[in-house]
């Protein structure tokens, strides 16, 4: 029998309606990549998924009905780790939590999906809480706190409800470069927005005195550092170099 | 956004000068937390304080930045010998306008790069002067500015009972630093403190927190008083202090005084006072490392400071962790059974941290646990190896002396902290 790969579009939605032809076909352990990622394979027939709302909520429904919000959340936020084959890992954990015998009894980390499905949704939420923790805004003059960042996984949607709740009183705006489109809240709701040219635009709005807080910041900075104590490989291991460049503080002002 | 339309102009130099001799000041005090509580942003306002706390960046000495931590002034009428700001130090001093403070506070905290203030003090005039000063300051923040963000305030000792209250309803946390562990150490280097003074505050804060804790279960309305506890912080190796000094003292503050945190801070030689140790000493590191890793034993795996320490055994091991320093000193509670063994006594396993304890209780409904099992979950088996049995035929006899097996374990470990006990290590191989 040959391999069935199944190719979506890239979308939450569009991965449960992948798993909505697995068990509508009774397929035998086929394969689900994304769209982009996607090789045509000797040996395998692959079938395209078309995503249809009322099929991911089917099966989203069939999910919850089986497990904890907690499993939900982790699910969830393993799928937008991107990892190369996370697909295949949930599609396990899927199954096992479907079978009819399955009950909420406990979580199995001794399952090597599982186990694995729960350290990627782990280093999903380091990589959301790193984004509250690390993003620095810059104040524009049409006085908008804007901020740029590259993270390793897309965690933008997990972050909007931290921002909007603590930045109430303030227009902001989160740009992820990498999958350029960004969050931008309006002192009402948070909306998705993508702006071409992000990166050229910005520098030239900053409000005037954007950089004597930037410098007053890194003044602090240095001044609350205690030089007896150096400790470098910690420092490393907390602020690891990828994430200087977000930081106003490492940045020669 | 009303704090940037102040009608004076910031001299940015000036605020400059002053943030740097008021932030190296503050540097000693080692809490950053932003834990502990969760405060909602109320009426749109500007900040929350989320329960995990954030930390917003480190500095070069590994160290959590979370806050804005800085004193409102260094000005002391104090002396006492082992703090920089002490009276006869020679030293710049400046001191920051409550409106200052207050105009950082929001502008740094809008950029997202702080949680929020940490003020401290040097006591200005007298101690009820010096808290009031910072009281203007919270004050002014959640209720001129809305601001909900975290706020730490430093007790004063010797402030009065009426404005400890008033402090607790502003601030999150509040905080009276000991400093020195024992009564007689204090004499020694603070001749001028009584120990009585650093109480009082601390006790007061604790009466406030229990009685609005119970009001507020009979009347929901009622405000929330420094709902993020009390903190304190000891030095260490200023004094001769043994570790079990400093732990039976933590443990008694913890208990009577319901602390969330106690600190403990190797000390940094700052000044050539005979009585202190000469500057350029080695700050304390491992040591300090060593108390805090006991310390979490005793606030979360259960454990009581008397299984710790014993007459015959005053300070924790350096080269080991002191969880794995109790088990090889009682190995007649080993081996356990990964399947069978209760939450207790699987929190006891050297090798095994809380995380791990609660995924092995969930896997093990499912199947009997094995090496293969223990390893994925991410057990430290490098050590746990020798205090369990699990779901298969190999494993450790149970005919090695804990020498041994301490000495094992050390061969093929790769501490960071190998170049401070190599020397000791090497009586043994």
């Amino acid at each position: 029998m040959t391999h069935t790969l199944l190719v979506y579009d890239g979308s939450f939605d569009g991965f449960l309606c992948a798993v909505f032809m697995v068990y509508e076909q009774k397929m035998n352990a086929p394969s689900i990549q994304k769209q982009q990622d996607f090789h045509q394979q000797l040996f395998a027939t692959t079938e395209t998924v078309i995503t249809e709302t009322h099929k991911a909520q089917r099966v989203w429904e069939g999910i919850r009905s089986k497990t904890s919000r907690a499993e939900l959340r982790t699910l969830f936020r393993s799928f937008l780790s991107e990892i190369k084959g996370i697909e295949n890992t949930l599609l396990y954990y899927i199954q096992t939590v479907l079978r009819p015998k399955h009950t909420i009894t406990g979580i199995d980390y001794s399952h090597t999906h599982t186990l694995r499905m729960h350290q990627i949704a782990k280093m999903v939420s380091r990589e959301k809480h790193r984004m509250e923790a690390f993003v620095r805004f810059q104040r524009t003059k049409d006085g908008i706190y804007a901020a740029t960042i590259t993270p390793d996984f897309n965690v933008l949607p997990l972050i909007i409800g931290h921002f909007k709740d603590r930045y109430a009183d303030q227009k902001w705006m989160i740009y992820d470069l990498k999958r350029d489109y960004g969050i931008y809240y309006d002192l009402d709701t948070v909306s998705t927005i993508t702006i071409p040219d992000f990166t050229q635009i910005m520098p030239s709005s900053y409000a005037t005195q954007e950089t004597d807080f930037q410098k007053l910041w890194s003044t602090y900075y240095q001044h609350v550092n205690i030089s007896e104590r150096k400790n470098k490989r910690l420092h490393m291991q907390h602020i690891p170099k990828r994430y200087w460049k977000y930081l106003t503080e490492k940045k020669i002002l | 956004m009303a704090s940037l339309l102040h009608p004076l102009p910031m001299s940015f130099d000036r605020i400059k000068e002053k943030l740097a001799i008021l932030a190296d000041a503050a540097k000693y005090d080692v809490s950053c937390s932003s834990s502990g509580n969760k405060r909602s942003n109320t009426g749109k306002g500007i900040g929350n304080t989320t329960a995990m706390g954030i930390c917003h960046s480190y500095t070069e000495d590994g160290r959590c930045v979370s806050l804005l931590k800085i004193l409102l002034t260094n000005h002391c009428i104090y002396d006492c010998a082992y703090c920089v700001t002490r009276k006869s130090n020679d030293i710049q001093r400046a001191a920051f306008k409550v409106e200052e403070v207050v105009r950082l506070t929001i502008n740094f905290y809008r950029r997202n790069y702080i949680e929020g203030l940490f003020l401290s003090s040097g006591i200005f005039k007298n101690a009820d002067y010096t808290m009031e000063r910072l009281i203007a300051v919270a004050k002014k923040l959640r209720l001129e500015e809305n601001f909900n963000g975290y706020i730490h305030l430093k007790s004063i000792p010797g402030a009065s009972d009426e404005l400890m209250r008033e402090a607790g309803l502003y601030a999150d946390r509040l905080s009276v630093n000991i400093e020195i562990p024992t009564v007689s150490g204090l004499q020694l280097l603070a001749p001028d403190k009584k120990h009585e003074d650093f109480i009082k505050p601390m006790r007061k804060v604790h009466q406030e927190i229990v009685q609005y804790k119970s009001e507020r279960k009979l009347i929901k309305s009622t405000p929330k008083y420094a709902p993020a506890g009390q903190s304190t912080q000891m030095i260490i190796g200023a004094t001769g202090e043994s570790d079990r000094d400093i732990l039976y003292s933590a443990s008694y503050y913890y208990k009577k005084f319901g602390m969330r945190r106690v600190y403990y801070s190797g000390y940094i030689p700052i000044t050539t006072d005979h009585r202190l140790p000469a500057i350029g000493s080695e700050v304390p590191i491992l040591r300090e490392n060593r108390l805090y890793q006991t310390d979490w034993l005793l606030r979360f795996y259960g454990f009581s400071v008397q299984e710790i320490f014993n007459a015959s055994h005053l300070n924790l091991d350096l080269d080991i962790d002191p969880k794995l320093g109790w088990a090889l000193r009682n190995m007649h509670e080993f081996p356990i059974d990964i399947n069978s063994a209760d939450k207790r006594m699987l929190a006891r396993v050297p090798g095994i941290g809380m995380q791990s304890v609660h995924k092995i209780i969930q896997a093990r409904k499912f199947r009997r646990l094995d090496w293969s099992h223990l390893k994925a979950i991410g057990i430290a088996l490098n050590r746990a190896q020798y205090f369990i049995i699990c779901n298969s035929k190999d494993f450790y006899k149970q005919d090695l002396t804990p020498i041994t097996i301490k000495n094992r374990i050390l061969q093929k470990a790769n501490s960071k902290y190998a170049k401070h006990f190599n020397q000791q290590l090497s009586l043994f191989t």
